[in-house]
This record gives structure tokens, C-alpha cells and sequence, in this order.
């Protein structure tokens, strides 16, 4: 118990600063917004629930760092990412890989949307065949 | 004492709830006319007990009880005394007797509001209300007292966690709670009509208000979460999809779903037994909340500190209500008859295909966050599933809903769209389209992320649409029901909301500087000047105090000071954002760290339309406040009422 | 009508899940904050670090090749590495297997005085103070300790305090049997 307080603790104490990157910004747009697009999607695994963007913890510094460096040394979105899977497994993408593990999880828009449109659909199908009722309180 | 007092009184609490309990429910079932009297003073008994007990808790706090392990661990002798109050919820204990006070409450509404309902339904639902009261006035007891003593007791509290040292959370827990419970009165009525076999366009005129009461609360409620965690997490972000926030989102996807099949059911006597079920889903996703927060199966950044004991407490709490009420509808919805029909296009398929969407959309964020807990439940790998995914699968429901809603409001009831708004609605929507590409290209000089046009097209021709009804009415002198006012203002609302969401995603900018005093940097035309720092304390914290000018060309137009806080007794730095407020954008300083010779990194924002957001959601909630004051729910004993209760008397007896 | 029995199903199935993953987590067998290293099996990152006592002297991965070591991630910020570091004394006596201390984001004098204090278990210890070597082993929290084999793959990884206990369930059937898991 007394360790699961610390650690909230810890986790919560992470929260309350925000990270502040201290390196200039890179010159141009298309870079800026690629390392923009990387720490927002890269899961600081030491703080359990936030990017490495929104974490203060030294970890979350260290892997913008990572980042920074493989986006000026001309690495690739590919690069990166393998980078990381390698070191930290899928659990560090925010945005989950399609695996067989996550077919559904990646299905689910599609398959949720069809399932309940088509259920909608055929109510409506059905109700329009039957005999509408004049009702005198037909106020809309 | 006064800790005793409380436990002494959260005990008779329960004792009372278990009488109204059964009072309530054997008693209509019997027909025994006393046992049905007796629900509603049980009903007041545990009102009061529970205040009692809430009360002594935070008597407690105010009083520097540091015998009490809830008040050593969440307060201190400096904590000012609005947050030694708010601390009453700030923990898990505390905020479970919130939610047990906010129960009570609700049903003490409904006792003393409900005169117009047959005696018997009437008392199935409090009697139901009084079951989720036992369930968790027992979790409190058995596993989660607040008055718990610590012995010794503590010289000096732990202090409330800094991050809720805020006005708005202070605020924000109450509200959403009064929501999360709501629910609570929309599933007792399904459960009452289900075991009374009752369920009928009246039902849904009785359930309808309270649905709406809740929803309301929520709105707000999820509002206050967003605005707290977008100036004091000092972020700048205003939604995160967390699990907590997903927690409070799901229910208010559930409740608008349900607030608009109950339309349907009360004026056509439709979709009865989709409505029952979507009362039974929102009450269950918000059980499944409280189950997700406070068990540890989730890692979150709100989270609270949480044992698997507890854990499987709640879940046998949230199994025996949802799966008890979900097998009784088992057994009643296939004898629900729903006769009548409606055309192609009709209010009635407009709001069915807003509930599949709405349904799809909740279903959508229980997936995402409850696909990695099953993976690694069976150690098939551990993955993440974060903004990215949320918000493209959010907009696979979101962008449709947002269209039909536009149309569907000038849908008539069983046929056709109101031949006279086509044109109206045609023109509306080139509107949108032109004053959409005019934002983009006009005042944001860009086309945004893909979806900007479409989403601003979305934003503006709801809100357009949800006025054609009152200018039409104000034009020829007719006055519209309050429930239609309430119905265009929720839906103007969200078209507000819309463009909120829409602006600040397109068009943010942030940046990272490292500034020393004198140096001054621009972003989106505005020009940050940092002049220097000076040590500020406050009553239970240091703080850093920086001074940020803005100015828009020649014109200064704020001068902010930004905070870093180290509060004295958790010693963790906290961020205390400086925002400059305007009617088309925030401008927003947060301050990192001190990289010596008086030079600071600190972050700049800059927020276009993110007001908007907020703005909507309260917009969406008045215009709810304004549904609920219609004349029609405030006929007292109407008079076929009082028929179908000889009905059901003459059923009964 | 089996349909209507539908909704209940759902929720049944998802009640067990849940009752599943809380029974798991109250027998220790799942935490759900451990991230299961993608290392496991695979061979060692490797490290070409300065020693923490002398600065100057750099040592490699390479000097421990041919016998199984083990890697311990600490800090002197660290609470839980105190706690294991009596294990540590231990293990490093008991096993004979060489222990490389990786202190990580750590200040040098702090490090030197608290091994000074508490005893020193490790064959070498090396500052990792820009934290890059961490990021190849995929530390992300203090301590963690890697088991790597004789041919350079990691055998085995524990996150948080060591004790003889977790060594002798999690670590001594891996040396005796050399097998990935």
C-alpha cells in the first residue's frame, strides 16, 4: 500500500511541472513538426501516463533528446520508431501498431459503425413499411 | 469523537437505506399501502445520516483532525480552509462519500418532486436508489472508512495533493459526480417500469427531466475537468483521453444517447425497449468509471491510489446491478410492443441513427481503453492506446453525427423533412461552407489540418440550424415550448463547441524559448517580452514569479505574471500558468526552469478559439436547464396520472 | 428471445475479465506498470562507459564477453535501490557472477560516497550520465537488473528492488538451464 502511494506520488509529482525544451527549435518547419509529431506520440514509460512532450522526468528529456538527434542526423519516421520499439517494445507507441494482436482493436471504428448503422437501417426499414398512425398530437 | 460520530452515522445510513430498500420494493410488489409510506421518510433518514457523516468528515479537515488518517494524509495546518473542505473529496475515501451524499440527495429529489407518479412506481424507484445506496455505503464501510484513526495521531498532515488546489477542482468533482449519480435515477425508473411491467410514453415523460438534470451535471462537470487540467496541469492540452477523463465521457455519451431515444419514446411510444436499455448502459458506464479509477486495474495520471480488494468490491457491485437489471430486461423486452411507424426520413429515424452513432462513439472509447488491459490480462504483450488513436477513430461517429444533427432537427415526427426548411437548410449550409473557407483562409490565413474546413462547415451549420426554429417562431409571433427553446440552445451549443475544438487544433502554436530578462520572442504576431523574476510565497508555497509582457505590434496588450510553485509541504514544483484571455484566443505562458543568470525556459502558447469549448459545453447545459423548466414536467397530478394509477392500483390489488 | 440475453452476456464476459486481471494482479503475477523488456532473448545492447571512480578509464561490454554477467541500473536518487542493495552485496558474494553497476543520471560524488557507505557489489561501475546507454537497454526506471549470457543475450531482466528471494525464483533457473525464456 505504502508503495502504492509512493508511486502515485511520484507520478503526480512528475504531472505538476512541465517539460520545457531548453534546445533551439529546429530551423525548418517540416523537421519542427516531425519532432512535434514524435514526442507527442512517444509514451514516457517511466511516468507511466503521458508523452515524453508533457513529462519533466529525466527519461522523457533523455528520448527528445533521441529524437532531436535522429530527425537532424536525417533519420527516418521509420527509423525512429524502430528505434524505440526495439529498446521500450509497442507499449511506448501511443499510436498502437496494427498487429495480428490489434486487428480489432484497429477494426473496431469499422466494424462498430457498420454493425450499429445496419441494425439502425433496418428498424427504420422495417418501421416505414408499417402502417403510420395519424395521432392528433402530432405537434412537431 | 466527531470521526465516530460519522462512522456511527454512515452505519445507521445504511440501516436506513436497507429499509428503503425494502420498504420500497417489497412493499409495492405486496401492495402493502404502509410499506410503501414508510420509503420516503427512509428516504430523508438517509439523507440526513449521510449528511452527518459528510459534515463530521469535513469538520474534521477543518479542524486539523490529524487523528484521522484521511485528514493526515490529505490536509495540513497551512492548507487554506476552501481546500481543507474540498479535500473532503480530494481522496478516495472522501470522494466516495461524496458520491454516496450526491445519491442520497438525488433520491431526496426524487421523493419530494415526484408527487405526480403512481405510489407504487414511485416507490420501486427509490427502493432501487436505496439498493445502490447499500451497495455503496457498504463498499465505504467495509473497505474504504474516511474516519479511519491513525495512532498515533500524525503532528502534521501529508497536505492536499497541490494539483487540487484549484477553485475550478474544487468545484469540478461535486458537479461531475452530481452527474455520474444521475444516472443512478434514470436506471431506478427503467428498473421500476421493468418490474412493474409499466412502460409507456408516461414512463418516459417522468424519466425525462431527471435524465436531463444528470446529463446537465455532466456537461458541466466534464467541462470544469477539461478547463482545471488546461491552466493547471500547465499543458496547455484541454483534453487528454485519459482513462479517467474517458471514464466521465463514456456515461455522457450513453445520457445524450438516452435523452434523445426518451424523446422518441415519449411522443411516439417507440423504441421502448432500446430506450430501457440505453438507461441501463449510462448507469453502468459510469459504475464501470468509478470500477476503472478506484480499482488498479488502469494507469492513469488522475487515478487514485487503489488495492485489488477494493478492486473486486466495486466489481461485484457493478456486476450485481448491471447484470441483475441486464437479465430482468432480458426477461421483459420481448414483451415490449412497440406499435406505429414513421417514413424514410422522419425525426424518428434521424435520432435513431444520432443513437447508433452516439452508442458507437461510446463503445468506441471502452475499446481503446480496455483492449490493452485484456492484452496484457493474458500476457499477449503490452501496447498503448493514446491521442492518436482516439482521435481518428472518434471522428469515424463524430463527423456524421455532427451533420445529421443539423438535418434531423427539421425532420417532422413519422414523416418526411419539413418541406419548408429544405430551402432554408440548403442555403444555411453554402453559408457554412463560405464563412468556414472565409475563418481559414481569412483570419488564419491557412487551410488548417485536413478536417478544418469540414469541421468549421460542421460547427457553423449547426448552430445555424439550430436557430432556424426560434427566428422562424420570433417571426411570426408564436412562442416556441421551452423544451424546443432548450433543444435549440443545447445545439447551438454544440456547434460552439465545434469551432472551439476546430480552431485551437488547427491553428495552435507552441514553442519552446529559453528567454533571459529583456529578450523577447514572437509567435502568431504576438510578441513575448520576459522582464525578470522575483520570489512570491503564498500561504502554503514559494513560487517563482515571472513577468511576461504581450504585445500586438505597437500595443501592449497583457502583462502576465506565471508561476513555478514549490508548495512547502509535497515539495513538488507545479506550474502556475499565466493566460491572457480574449474573445478569438488565449495566450499562454508556463514557465520551466531556471537556467541560471536569470534566464528561464518557459513555453508559449498561443490558443486560438479555445474559449469556445468551454463555452459550448455551458451553452449545451443551459440549454438543458431550459428543457427541464417546460411546462409539461411541472403539471403536477395530471390527470391521466391519476388514471393510471387506479390502474395500477386495480393491477396490483 | 436469446438475443435479449445479449447485453448481459457482454457485461458477464467483461466482469470476468476484469475479476481475471484483478485476481492476477492481486497474486503479484501481472503488474501492470512492468513493461516486459523486448530484449529477452536477444543479444545485450553492450556499453562503452567511463568508470565512476576513475573518469578517464573507459570500459566496454567486450571485457565481460564469454561469461554470463549481470547489469544493475542505479542512482543514488533512487529509494527502492537502497533497498536492494544488501541483495546486491549478497548475489555478487554467493553467484560469482561479475555485477556492472550502471549508475544512471546520478551526481559522481554522491555515487562514490554512497558505495563507500553501504558497500560496493560491483566488479565495475560505470557513469551513464547522459543516460544513453540506459535508453539501449530500455531502463526506464531504477533498479533494474539484466542477465546477460555467456554468448551476450539477455537471459532474464527484473524491474524494481532485487531480493535473494526473486533471485533465486526469476535468475538461478535461467543460469542453470542458459535457455532463453
Amino acid at each position: 500500500m505504502k508503495r502504492v502511494a509512493l508511486a502515485l506520488w511520484l507520478v503526480l509529482a512528475a504531472v505538476g511541472a512541465r517539460a520545457i525544451d531548453t534546445e533551439a527549435a529546429f530551423p525548418d518547419a517540416e523537421r519542427q513538426g516531425r519532432y512535434e509529431r514524435w514526442i507527442h506520440e512517444l509514451r514516457c514509460v517511466q511516468c507511466q501516463n503521458a508523452a515524453i512532450a508533457d513529462s519533466p522526468v529525466g527519461l522523457a528529456s533523455d528520448l527528445r533528446r533521441q529524437v532531436r538527434e535522429m530527425i537532424a542526423a536525417g533519420q527516418s519516421d521509420a527509423a525512429i520508431k524502430a528505434f524505440m520499439v526495439e529498446r521500450y517494445g509497442d507499449f511506448v507507441l501511443y499510436d498502437p501498431p496494427l498487429t495480428a494482436r490489434t486487428y480489432a482493436l484497429w477494426a473496431a471504428p469499422a466494424v462498430l459503425m457498420l454493425l450499429a448503422l445496419g441494425v439502425a437501417v433496418r428498424v427504420i426499414v422495417r418501421r416505414s413499411k408499417a402502417t403510420i398512425d395519424s395521432d392528433p398530437e402530432d405537434a412537431a | 469523537m466527531i470521526p465516530e460520530i460519522g462512522t456511527l452515522a454512515l452505519i445507521i445510513a445504511l440501516l436506513l437505506a436497507l429499509a428503503q430498500t425494502v420498504f420500497g420494493l417489497a412493499g409495492a410488489q405486496l401492495n402493502r399501502p404502509s410499506w410503501i409510506a414508510a420509503t420516503t421518510p427512509a428516504v430523508a433518514g438517509v439523507w440526513v445520516f449521510v449528511t452527518v457523516a459528510f459534515v463530521a468528515l469535513a469538520y474534521s479537515l477543518a479542524t486539523h483532525d490529524f487523528s484521522v488518517t484521511y485528514v493526515a494524509t490529505n490536509s495540513n495546518s497551512e492548507l487554506p480552509l476552501l481546500y481543507r473542505i474540498a479535500a473532503t473529496w480530494g481522496a478516495h475515501e472522501g470522494s466516495l462519500l461524496l458520491w454516496i451524499e450526491l445519491l442520497a440527495t438525488w433520491a431526496l429529489l426524487v421523493a419530494a418532486l415526484s408527487g405526480q407518479l403512481p405510489v407504487a412506481f414511485r416507490a420501486r424507484v427509490l427502493g432501487v436508489l436505496g439498493l445502490v445506496g447499500v451497495g455503496f455505503l457498504a463498499f465505504t464501510l467495509f473497505t474504504s472508512s474516511p474516519f479511519a484513526r491513525l495512532s498515533p495521531a500524525a503532528i502534521e498532515g501529508a497536505d492536499l495533493n497541490p494539483l487540487l488546489q484549484d477553485p475550478a477542482l474544487a468545484a469540478h468533482p461535486p458537479m461531475l459526480y452530481m452527474g455520474y449519480v444521475g444516472t443512478s435515477v434514470a436506471f431506478a425508473f427503467a428498473v421500476a417500469a421493468m418490474l412493474s411491467g409499466r412502460l409507456d410514453a408516461q414512463w418516459a415523460r417522468w424519466t425525462r427531466p431527471w435524465v436531463v438534470a444528470a446529463w446537465m451535471s455532466l456537461t458541466i462537470g466534464i467541462a470544469l475537468g477539461s478547463w482545471w487540467a488546461y491552466y493547471v496541469l500547465g499543458w496547455g492540452g484541454w483534453w487528454f483521453w485519459d482513462p479517467v477523463e474517458n471514464a466521465s465521457f463514456m456515461p455522457w455519451l450513453a445520457a445524450t444517447a438516452l435523452l434523445h431515444s426518451l424523446a422518441v419514446t415519449e411522443k411516439r411510444g417507440l423504441f421502448k425497449s432500446w430506450t430501457l436499455l440505453l438507461a441501463i448502459f449510462a448507469f453502468s458506464l459510469s459504475l464501470l468509471g468509478t470500477f476503472l479509477v478506484r480499482s488498479g486495474v488502469l494507469v492513469s495520471v488522475h487515478a487514485f491510489a487503489s488495492d485489488p480488494s477494493r478492486g473486486m468490491f466495486i466489481l461485484a457491485l457493478l456486476l450485481f446491478f448491471i447484470v441483475g437489471s441486464l437479465t430482468l430486461y432480458a426477461v421483459r423486452a420481448p414483451g415490449l410492443k412497440s406499435e406505429g411507424g414513421f417514413e424514410l426520413v422522419s425525426r424518428e429515424a434521424f435520432l435513431l441513427l444520432n443513437n447508433a452513432l452516439l452508442v458507437t462513439a461510446a463503445l468506441l472509447i471502452l475499446t481503446g481503453e480496455l483492449w490493452p488491459l485484456a492484452m496484457d490480462a493474458f500476457d499477449l504483450g503490452k501496447i498503448s492506446v493514446g491521442p492518436p488513436y482516439y482521435n481518428a477513430v472518434f471522428l469515424v461517429p463524430g463527423i456524421p453525427l455532427v451533420f445529421l444533427l443539423a438535418i434531423g432537427m427539421h425532420a417532422g415526427w413519422r414523416r418526411g423533412l419539413l418541406s419548408s426548411r429544405r430551402r432554408v437548410l440548403a442555403m444555411l449550409f453554402g453559408g457554412a461552407l463560405l464563412l468556414a473557407l472565409l475563418l481559414a483562409f481569412g483570419a488564419y490565413r491557412s487551410a488548417g489540418t485536413a478536417l478544418t474546413i469540414v469541421a468549421f462547415t460542421a460547427g457553423l451549420f449547426v448552430m445555424g440550424s439550430a436557430l432556424i426554429e426560434p427566428v422562424e417562431a420570433w417571426r411570426r409571433g408564436q412562442k416556441l415550448p421551452r423544451a424546443a427553446i432548450g433543444m435549440a440552445i443545447a445545439h447551438f451549443g454544440v456547434g460552439v463547441w465545434i469551432l472551439g475544438v476546430t480552431g485551437v487544433v488547427s491553428y495552435k502554436v507552441e514553442k519552446d524559448v529559453s528567454l533571459a530578462p529583456g529578450e523577447s520572442t514572437t509567435i502568431a504576431g504576438y510578441t513575448f517580452k520576459y522582464l525578470g523574476t522575483k520570489p512570491v510565497s503564498g500561504p502554503n508555497y514559494e513560487a517563482i514569479e515571472a513577468r511576461v509582457v504581450i504585445s500586438e505590434g505597437d500595443r501592449v496588450i497583457a502583462e502576465l505574471p506565471t508561476q513555478k510553485r514549490v508548495y512547502r509541504v509535497q515539495k513538488n514544483p507545479m506550474t502556475h500558468a499565466g493566460i491572457s484571455v480574449a474573445w478569438n484566443r488565449d495566450l499562454f505562458v508556463a514557465l520551466g526552469d531556471d537556467l541560471g543568470g536569470g534566464k528561464w525556459s518557459m513555453r508559449l502558447q498561443y490558443k486560438p478559439l479555445v474559449r469556445y469549448i468551454w463555452l459550448g459545453a455551458v451553452i449545451m447545459a443551459c440549454g438543458g436547464l431550459v428543457a427541464i423548466l417546460d411546462r409539461r414536467y411541472r403539471v403536477r397530478r395530471t390527470a391521466d396520472a391519476a388514471v393510471a394509477d387506479g390502474a395500477a392500483a386495480a393491477e396490483a390489488g | 428471445m436469446w438475443r435479449y440475453f445479449l447485453p448481459a452476456a457482454a457485461f458477464i464476459a467483461l466482469g470476468g475479465l476484469f475479476a481475471f486481471a484483478l485476481v492476477r494482479i492481486g497474486q503479484g503475477s501481472l503488474d501492470i506498470r512492468e513493461i516486459k523488456s523486448p530484449l529477452l532473448g536477444k543479444p545485450a545492447p553492450g556499453f562503452r562507459l567511463p568508470t565512476l571512480a576513475e573518469p578517464g578509464r573507459v570500459v566496454a561490454s567486450s571485457a565481460f564477453a564469454g561469461r554470463p554477467y549481470l547489469v544493475n541500473v542505479w542512482g543514488t536518487w533512487c529509494a527502492e535501490c537502497r533497498a536492494e542493495h544488501s541483495a546486491l552485496l549478497a548475489i555478487g558474494r554467493t553467484s560469482g557472477l561479475p555485477i556492472v553497476g550502471l549508475d544512471w543520471k546520478d551526481d559522481r560524488q554522491e555515487a562514490i560516497a554512497y558505495l563507500r557507505e553501504l558497500g560496493n557489489p560491483y566488479a565495475e561501475t560505470l557513469s551513464d550520465n547522459d543516460g544513453r546507454t540506459a535508453i539501449d537497454w530500455g531502463v526506464y526506471g531504477a533498479p533494474e537488473t539484466f542477465l546477460v549470457s555467456a554468448d551476450g543475450h539477455v537471459l532474464e531482466k527484473h524491474i524494481g528492488a532485487l531480493s535473494l528471494a526473486i533471485w533465486q525464483k526469476k535468475f538461478a533457473p535461467r543460469l542453470a538451464g542458459g535457455g532463453a525464456p
